[in-house]
């Protein structure tokens, strides 16, 4: 239970309160699964393919076959010698109320056996003990299988995720492929460590109780599975009445969590068009609703409790009554019916829990499923057999007839034919959204094309490996990417094995050498996890340096638009051009200069290649382009165009 | 957390009434061992049969008054915690609305936002726990202590035994589980880090050949991880056995000390099992107590959280009441005049600063005119633009609207003139009609089609298949940069405001559209007072009047032919930005 009420506590989202309960594992568990499902993308809790993805599951499991064998087993010894306990209780209650009579029919003196006694004793505590070393072992083999499963799935997921082509991560969101690779496996791995012992001892509490029960009266036994039905009852009802109001809940509180969220994210927009009022109501409307859903949730699941122990009372007095009776016509013995009373509450417990496990199972096999997926994705193309690799790379770069498509019903580019020398700088241009990009996931083999080629050094980029090409290209992007550590790392990103006193060229040559050094702990200052300790800016000039240090015969980068200062834009400009000296270079770019003295420009729209040339020719022809470069540098010559 | 629980004081009754019955309903569950007792003492003992039916009867009485009384009790204490959250949280959004700006952030948007939500959660599932387990536990310990003395005082003592195992559980719980917990918590989140990064940055990684250098990072991250998940779960392995265990030693003590005095005639054999189910409930009722212990702290930091912001002063103008807000509303004389804005020799410091971000700022912004405000990161333009809605308040000098001090308007006058475009380009989800009305609720649909128009939203719009009824999802991520920027501008056109601030606001958009969209402001807001702030020279070449600040201060005014002669810091960024021969 533990493990379960802690994967809750992970679940920090999860709002739900939940019942916390020693005896009651199921309410925990009920909301648990609650919590698990409680990812910010509506997860399905059930699997397309059940079966198929059950019997995979298994499959995966079988290398632990060894280890998992000796779990159930220790997990079924545990549950025998849990209940046998009641019935050796029962034998030591027997005597003493048997000596008790005696007394009371007048034998005088102690007739009490308490050499018996102490010896019922002394099993007891026996079979105390070997159930929880049994327990015990179980859990402790169970943590390191369930560990080393988790462990390796995780493992395969990410490199996994590593073959995988860019289309796959283009296309998804960030957040379901998280969900997938942290909650789904987190999910399959509370359930080995809880659920697979839990399922194991309900069945033998089931059987062995029943078998136990029968073996000291059958009579007592029918009189206490005629609450059954009353237990089965009320859990299925209440329980299934229950979730409706907790997917209320859980669906209303989805609501109230983005009100609050949008509401804070524009709080300065509620305040500058005084629409406080306007979002104070919508919230109130949300939280009504949120309130008769929650209450309702809550005292559902809160009488489940109760109502279960009222039917278990019945049961209880039942036993008592009927086997006072049995015992004084001398059909059974003291001892019995407290050993009943026990057993009846280890009966039912089982039953309330299987609607519990199903659902817990089914969540289960949904994730795994959601995983498994993953796994089938489709991979990149491997890499050729016998890849070619550019000895010493020159920087020419040539597109052949080059045909690709996002979608394969929506043309994009369409015999593509470029040339570009050594040492010449191609400008992407085009407005926002314009899909400039596209030449560069070409160019770097992100994504495949359909037809054409693209040659480097004459190399068709296809027969290298794809490590070998990339290694030819660096990258500055607009959108900075650095990761979680020292700005000296981030750097020496750009090359493996990189000394001190390259990063720090590197920073030199970038202009970010003074900017480092201001800051707290320089070259080891950490860059915080969303990287706000360090401005925009100063990003670009870290990418640069990153770049400088890889020193790559071919060059791609995005001149940034804005959000960067004057003076930061000025070293980047600076820096951007030493980056360039010596190398092939594919800007995306905005600034005027960079298009102009550009050796090929491409005007892109929509997606296409609408014009290539010299920016003179280009002019000249009068097309988008001349469009374009007049309504930014040429003053207001559209203004009476507009509107 | 005791000061948030007044909170439950429009509950007191049903707070009273809830605990009388979960009372009655732990007394029932401690009368069935009695009556059990009584069955095997005077019943089977005596061979009484009908003593035995008798006390069965007796028996389904009490345990059906217990099951009513719980059932009540749990409707009651469903409806007072959920409804106490429901008012605290109705409370803390109130109040967070009403937030100046500097307070808002300095707590932070995600921190509010948990705040909000999770922390009332927190609190909310606490007072359902004092209502219930809580309420019951004290009270089956007082009961089941008192029961248990009543059959026998010398047994009773036994019961003392339970305490170390108690404590055992309470100090390895609180010592060592919960911190291993928080360490499970952190490890996750690092290899959450590292996934998000891996995920942000696949490009990247495949463009510097870094799949390798990923994966060990991600194998350490997952290997840490798992022994860490390894060792939380090997001593939970550890720790529920010993407890059991103990219970269950306890009980075989018990049942040999109670033969003993059975034997001795202080104690019958009902009375005995009875004395084992006292015990059981003893122990439970303790378990609870210590769960409770372990999440009160919890519960308390949340507390504390929540009345941080509770004990943050709300904006002037404001006052936060039961239910909602109350605003001075704008005065009926709305100004005559068109907004004339004046910077009096201004000052302000962020708290906490060291140099004010603003010092002696003075200018006049005129209607009809542009007034562009350039300068690099950190010299303070967007705060200047900030001071005007009154986000914060200047430190010393005035800013004057008409020449009436701004703190002397009501703050809906003040903001109900002022168009402003964040630097942000923030959407709220809804239709692009209901995002555009946002700034005039009442606005009519030509209105809005009109200023979609102006902002050259008009295009994008229509080609969309619903139109003005097309959904924006939330944060607007189904609409590109630029979009957002034209509908965040439309939204301030729709307002007819007197005074238009665009901070930055034009950033994202392509250069054929910026020139439209400038082209169309130029005509069509010839009236009001523009402010703009801006990074790039080319956007401002033809604002009346251009500031140029550097380090919160202004360095040069003037238009842009004679700021190129006059100002430095102007012709260094001019020159940064433009090839030479444009500058002439």
């Amino acid at each position: 239970m533990t493990q379960r009420a802690n994967d809750k506590e992970n679940h920090e989202s999860t709002l739900i309160p939940e019942e916390s309960d020693l005896q009651d594992t199921d309410v925990v568990h009920e909301e648990a699964e609650e919590g698990a499902s409680e990812s910010p993308y509506l997860r399905s809790r059930r699997a397309k393919d059940f079966k198929g993805t059950a019997r995979r599951l298994v499959r995966y499991l079988r290398p632990k076959a060894g280890p998992l064998f000796v779990v159930c087993l220790f997990a079924a010894l545990s549950t025998l010698f849990r209940i046998l306990t009641p019935k050796v209780m029962g034998k030591a209650t027997t005597k003493l109320f048997e000596g008790l009579l005696q007394r009371m029919q007048g034998s005088p003196g102690s007739l009490i056996d308490y050499g018996y006694i102490s010896r019922i004793l002394l099993i007891l505590a026996g079979l105390y003990l070997l159930s929880a070393l049994f327990n015990y072992l179980q859990n402790y083999i169970m943590a390191g299988v369930a560990q080393s499963i988790v462990y390796n799935l995780r493992k395969e997921v990410q490199d996994k995720m590593n073959r995988l082509p860019l289309k796959f991560f283009d296309g998804k969101a960030h957040g379901e492929i998280l969900s997938i690779v942290v909650n789904d496996v987190d999910n399959v791995s509370s359930t080995l460590q809880q659920s697979l012992t839990q399922i194991i001892s309900a069945v033998v509490t089931l059987i062995g109780v029943l078998v136990l029960m029968l073996s000291i009266s059958p009579l007592l036994t029918l009189i206490t599975l005629i609450t059954l039905p009353f237990t089965v009852l009320v859990t299925t009802k209440v329980a299934g009445r229950s979730r409706k109001y907790f997917a209320a809940q859980r669906q209303t509180l989805g609501e109230l969590n983005g009100h609050v969220e949008e509401m804070y994210g524009g709080h300065r927009i509620v305040k500058a068009y005084g629409r406080e009022t306007a979002s104070i109501e919508k919230f109130s409307d949300i939280n009504d609703k949120l309130y008769e859903n929650s209450w309702k949730a809550q005292f559902l699941s809160g009488i489940m409790r109760p109502l279960i122990g009222f039917v278990h009372n019945i049961g209880y007095v039942l036993v008592s009554v009927a086997g006072g009776v049995l015992v004084m016509r001398g059909s059974i013995e003291i001892g019995d019916i407290q050993a009943f009373n026990t057993y009846s509450r280890q009966f039912t417990q089982p039953i309330t829990q299987t609607a519990n496990i199903a659902n817990i199972i089914q969540s289960t096999v949904a994730s795994a499923e959601r995983v498994f997926e993953l796994l089938d994705e489709e991979e990149e193309i491997p890499d050729p057999e016998n890849p070619k690799v550019i000895e010493d790379p020159k920087g020419e770069v040539e597109f052949r007839n080059v045909c690709f498509r996002y979608k394969p019903d929506e043309p994009l580019i369409e015999n593509m034919n470029l040339h570009v020398k050594p040492g010449e700088v191609v400008a992407i241009v085009g407005p926002t959204g314009a899909g400039k990009t596209t030449v560069v996931n070409l160019l770097m083999r992100f994504y495949e094309i359909d037809s054409g080629a693209i040659l480097i050094d004459g190399v068709d980029t296809r027969d290298m490996r794809r490590e070998d090409l990339r290694e030819l290209f660096g990258m500055v992007l607009q959108d900075t990417w650095l990761f979680h550590g020292t700005i000296k790392e981030n750097i020496a990103y750009g090359r493996e094995g990189a000394t001190e006193e390259e990063i720090v060229a590197a920073a030199k040559a970038a202009r970010a050498d003074h900017f480092i050094r201001t800051l707290p702990n320089g070259y080891d200052t950490i860059i915080s996890q969303d990287a706000s300790n360090i401005s925009q800016g100063e990003k670009q000039l870290l990418t640069i340096a990153r770049a400088i240090l890889a020193d790559p015969p071919i060059m791609i980068l995005d001149e940034a638009t804005s959000s960067v200062d004057t003076r930061t834009e000025m070293l980047i400009q600076q820096a951007m051009r030493t980056l360039m000296q010596g190398r092939t270079n594919f800007v995306i770019a905005h600034r005027l200069s960079t298009i102009r003295d550009a050796d090929n420009i491409l005007v892109m729209d929509n997606g296409t290649i609408v014009e290539q040339g010299k920016h003179g020719e280009l002019l000249a022809k009068g097309g988008f382009y001349a469009d374009l470069y007049n309504s930014q540098f040429a003053g207001g010559s559209l203004i009476e165009e507009a509107i | 957390m005791r000061r948030l629980l007044r909170h439950l004081k429009p509950f007191t009754f049903l707070v009273i009434l809830t605990l009388g019955l979960v009372l009655l309903q732990s007394l029932s569950e401690l009368a069935l061992p009695s009556l059990m007792a009584d069955i095997v003492d005077f019943g089977i003992a005596r061979g009484n049969t009908e003593f035995i039916w008798k006390t069965g009867g007796k028996m389904l009485l009490v345990a059906l008054a217990g099951v009513i009384c719980s059932i009540a009790s749990s409707y009651f204490s469903a409806k007072i915690s959920t409804g106490f959250g429901k008012e605290l949280r109705g409370e803390v959004f109130t109040h967070v609305t009403s937030l100046r700006v500097d307070d808002f952030e300095e707590f932070g948007t995600a921190s509010l936002i948990t705040r909000t939500t999770n922390d009332i959660s927190q609190i909310q599932m606490v007072v359902l726990m004092l209502l219930g387990i809580v309420a019951s536990a004290p009270l089956m310990f007082v009961g089941g202590v008192i029961m248990a003395l009543s059959r026998d005082r010398y047994m009773a003592k036994l019961l003392l035994a339970i305490i170390p195992v108690l404590v055992v559980v309470v100090v390895v719980v609180s010592k060592k589980v919960m911190p291993m917990f928080k360490e499970v918590q952190q490890k996750l989140d690092k290899l959450n880090l590292v996934l998000r990064e891996g995920l942000t940055g696949v490009r990247v990684i495949r463009a510097f050949n870094k799949i390798d250098y990923e994966k060990k990072r991600f194998d350490e991250a997952n290997r840490d991880l798992t022994e860490t998940m390894l060792r939380v779960n090997r001593t939970m392995a550890v720790l529920m056995p010993i407890v059991n265990l103990s219970i269950n030693f306890l009980i075989i003590g018990i049942i040999w000390v109670g033969s003993h005095r059975i034997d001795l005639g202080y104690m019958e054999v009902g009375g005995l099992m009875a004395f084992i189910q006292y015990a059981m409930h003893i122990l439970m009722s303790m378990i609870m107590v210590s769960m409770i212990f372990i999440m009160l702290p919890r519960a308390a930091v949340s507390a504390d959280r929540i009345n941080e912001i509770l004990d943050t002063e709300p904006e002037s103008d404001i006052m936060v009441v039961e239910g909602g807000i109350v605003t001075v509303d704008a005065r009926d004389a709305k100004a005559t005049l068109r907004g004339t804005i004046e910077f009096r020799d201004v000052t302000f410091s962020y708290p906490d600063a060291e140099r004010p971000t603003l010092s002696n700022i003075t200018f006049t912004a005129k209607p009809g005119q542009m007034t562009a405000i350039l300068g690099g990161t950190g010299s303070g333009k967007s705060t200047v633009v900030n001071l005007i809605p009154r986000f914060f308040d200047v430190d010393s000098g005035q800013i004057l609207i008409d020449g009436v001090d701004i703190r002397d308007i009501p703050l809906r006058e003040l903001r109900g003139r002022i168009g402003l475009v964040p630097q942000q380009a923030i959407l709220f989800s809804g239709t692009i009609a209901e995002n555009i009305r946002y700034g005039k609720p009442d606005a009519t649909d030509e209105e809005v089609r009109r200023a979609a128009e102006i902002a050259q939203a008009l295009d994008f719009i229509e080609k969309l298949p619903k139109g003005f009824d097309s959904y924006v999802a939330q944060g607007g991520v189904n609409f590109s940069g630029g979009q957002k920027q034209r509908l965040c501008i439309a939204r301030a056109i729709v307002r007819r405001p007197d005074v238009y601030i665009f901070d930055d606001s034009f950033s994202a958009l392509d250069f054929k559209t910026d020139a439209k969209l400038r082209a169309a402001l130029k005509r069509e807001v010839s009236d009001a007072v523009m402010i703009v702030v801006a990074q790039r020279v080319n956007t401002i070449l033809d604002a009346d009047l251009i500031l140029v600040m550097d380090e919160g201060k202004i360095v040069g005014s003037g238009t842009h032919k004679e700021l190129l002669k006059t100002c430095q810091v102007y012709r260094e960024i001019v020159l940064s930005q433009v090839a030479e021969e444009e500058i002439a």
